[in-house]
């Protein structure tokens, strides 16, 4: 028998919560390791008993870019910032979008997909979004891959001296995924609606969001703070400022993007955290 | 002695769903209006207000109303009560999968339930990474499951199928491999809720052994089953849940007789409703079939020691010739127990193998010491032999079978087969 070690028992109390919920982020510490592994699961999983596996991850940016460059480039003549070529310019902003879609896609599934843990422990249930979110990364890793191949079949040398600043855009991107992720999640536990209601929202967020084309020219001054308020408008033009050096960089429009961003990602931990505790009673 | 858990004044309001009263609106205009203001109510619950409505207590029920006590640290507590009780919820707003509406709970320790056998299981992942997700979803720590992993896998038996997906199981393998985890958490509050029902005997016996061992380390166990002897067994004390309310607390023997006692057993009773009955069945009309106690008290919980009566009632809208109406009795798993007719007895055959229309109720009595512990199902057929099959219906109800004072029961084990028969053994010395 191995021995036990006597430790003094934290004492809980459950009670009713009233007013506004407490975050209480503390606790997603204490369960730190289990976001690892729902992180871990979520990506051993993604591609069980699929032919291709990982290699989606790839395929689907890599036809995006392909249609893209047809439709919009060869046909439809979209204006793009000179001298980069298209598939560069259309791939560098496939790569956070695709991260962004695909973590609403998951996150927002999340806790309906584990309603059976959500029913029988009791865990930190921000867990789930979370999970989902950054295991995306995965996905956007094997991804940029490609995007290296592309920068160096066409010779296009990357912004070098702020290219240290891609991991900051990443970083916007997962917090603005994440706030979306939390609204979506937590209204899905009971209104599953959101599942019809998705793929017209990321659809049409792309319309709206500069990934085909370059906000620069494609919109008229008046209407480029409005444009910005659209968080995903400061996540690409960030990326493609980074890597491949074109735009303004860190203007007004970025900063509003990422003042939309926290507001999204505040006030969706707020919401999720007031739903969080109706949810074994709803999903 | 410190007290482990604490609950004070608890009670849990459960909705029940607005489709109920939507059904209510019989015209096109409520039903419209209804529809026109239904993104009004939903941004409005959506911002976690309902309307007010839809606060009329008739679209509530208290699933906990006012529970209050208290458990000492060490003590295993036995909870009974009927399904809807408000046993499950209990553990519930404990383990804190969910909020209780009024009251509060102190508890003093990591409390792990064995409700979550088998939660975050992912049928694609082996069963080693199972094994880690499972442990980490319980709130085990990394260093904690590897140091615990040779154990936990030998107690499950799967051994060499670690490594396999866990869809590839058995669900017996599956279900052992769950608990095996579950069982080598260590909480200072264990709360088990019925597991003792699944896999073999075999390996029901090993998970009583688990739980005794917990409750010998001096840590907390709440244990609920409809399993009188089960918690005759393993507890010293038991509360019973009515409709939500705490009614009664005391030494396990005197609750569980309490509990037998008290008739809790609206079910043991099976009404036809008549969408339920097929079109083919005519003129055979089934009505109810009914589980009575000795004194004739609808039950869904028998005594093994005492007789059992099975009622089939039932009405004939036109005279029918040849008829034979009985039931199967089935265990959980599946066994075929017996089957038997009203009818299988020549002379009862030539009276009332041509019936006339009219209301019927063919009754008989399983004798004391036939049921060994455990669920029964009863299926009921009504035919007449190579002409027609009027109504079946395999699984028509079900019933619990309390074996307290049975053959054998000074034995904590489980007894292999479907029947315990009350046997006259005769002991001979030879030389």
């Amino acid at each position: 028998m191995t021995e036990i070690v006597k430790h003094e028992p934290t004492t809980i109390y459950i009670k009713p919560s009233t007013g506004i919920a407490a975050l209480n982020l503390r606790d997603l510490w204490v369960y730190r390791e289990l976001v690892i592994f729902m992180i871990w699961r979520d990506i051993k999983v993604r591609y069980k008993q699929t032919l291709l596996g990982a290699t989606w991850a790839v395929i689907q940016p890599v036809l995006t870019m392909v249609a893209f460059y047809f439709i919009f480039n060869k046909i439809g003549r979209v204006p793009v910032d000179a001298d980069i070529p298209y598939p560069i310019f259309s791939y560098a902003a496939l790569l956070p979008w695709g991260l962004f879609v695909t973590a609403l896609n998951q996150a927002s599934r999340s806790l309906t997909a584990n309603h059976n843990m959500i029913t029988k422990i009791y865990f930190p249930r921000l867990i789930l979004p979370l999970a989902s979110v950054l295991a995306g990364l995965v996905d956007f890793a094997i991804a940029s891959v490609i995007l290296v191949g592309l920068m160096m079949y066409y010779r296009y040398v990357p912004a070098w001296e702020i290219l240290w600043t891609l991991p900051l855009f990443l970083f916007l991107a997962i917090i603005t995924a994440l706030g979306v992720a939390l609204w979506l999640s937590a209204i899905n536990v009971k209104y599953r609606d959101v599942n019809y209601v998705l793929p017209f929202l990321t659809q049409f967020w792309m319309f709206i969001t500069p990934v085909a084309y370059s906000s620069a020219k494609a919109v008229s001054e008046q209407w480029q703070l409005l444009y910005s308020l659209n968080p995903m408008a400061g996540v690409v033009n960030g990326f493609r400022w980074a890597l491949l050096g074109v735009g303004d960089g860190p203007n007004t429009a970025l900063w509003i993007s990422v003042g939309i961003s926290i507001l999204v990602l505040v006030s969706g931990l707020f919401y999720f955290r007031g739903m969080e505790k109706t949810f074994a009673d709803t999903i | 002695m410190t007290t482990a858990i604490s609950v004070k004044n608890l009670s849990k309001k459960y909705r029940i769903g607005e489709a109920q009263t939507k059904f209510h609106y019989g015209m096109l205009r409520d039903v419209l209006v209804d529809t026109v203001t239904a993104p009004v109510r939903w941004a409005k619950s959506l911002a976690g207000r309902s309307s007010t409505q839809l606060e009329t207590a008739k679209h509530y029920i208290w699933a906990l109303d006012d529970v209050s006590f208290d458990l000492d640290e060490g003590k295993v507590l036995g909870i009974v009560g009927r399904n809807g009780a408000g046993k499950s919820t209990l553990l519930k707003v404990l383990s804190r999968v969910t909020e209780p509406t009024e009251g509060t709970v102190t508890v003093r320790g990591r409390v792990g339930s064995l409700l979550e056998v088998g939660t975050g299981f992912h049928p694609e992942l082996t069963g080693r990474e199972n094994l880690y997700m499972n442990g980490a979803i319980l709130g085990m720590k990394r260093a904690e499951i590897d140091s615990k992993f040779d154990e936990i896998v030998e107690f499950s038996e799967v051994g060499q199928f670690i490594d396999t997906p866990v869809k590839r199981y058995s669900s017996g393998m599956y279900l052992r491999l769950a608990f095996a985890v579950a069982a080598h958490l260590e909480p200072e509050i264990l709360v088990v809720d019925e597991v003792l029902a699944v896999g073999d005997a075999e390996f029901q016996k090993k998970c009583l052994g688990k739980m005794g061992d917990v409750a010998q380390q001096g840590r907390t166990v709440l244990f609920v089953s409809h399993n009188m002897s089960a918690i005759l067994r393993l507890t010293q004390e038991a509360i019973v849940l009515k409709k939500g309310q705490l009614i009664k607390r005391a030494p396990s023997p005197e609750a569980v007789d309490f509990y037998l006692a008290s008739g809790q057993a609206e079910t043991g009773e099976r009404l036809w409703q008549p969408d339920e009955i097929p079109a083919s069945a005519a003129p055979f009309k089934p009505v109810a079939i009914r589980i009575k106690d000795k004194t004739g008290k609808i039950m869904d919980t028998v005594r093994s020691t005492e007789p059992t009566t099975v009622e089939w009632e039932y009405q004939l809208d036109a005279p029918v010739t040849g008829l034979r109406v009985g039931v199967y009795l089935n265990t959980m798993r599946g066994e075929y127990v017996f089957t038997s007719f009203d009818t299988d007895d020549a002379k009862q055959y030539e009276q009332f193998g041509a019936r006339q229309p009219g209301r019927y109720i063919s009754r008989c009595e399983i004798p004391a010491d036939f049921f060994n512990e455990g669920r029964y199902y009863l299926g009921v057929n009504a035919s007449s032999f190579g002409v027609r099959r009027y109504f079946m219906d395999e699984n028509a109800i079900s019933f619990n079978v309390d074996i307290a004072g049975a053959p054998g029961t000074q034995w904590p084990e489980i007894r292999q087969g479907p029947i315990r028969p009350r046997l006259n053994w005769r002991i001979e010395k030879l030389d």
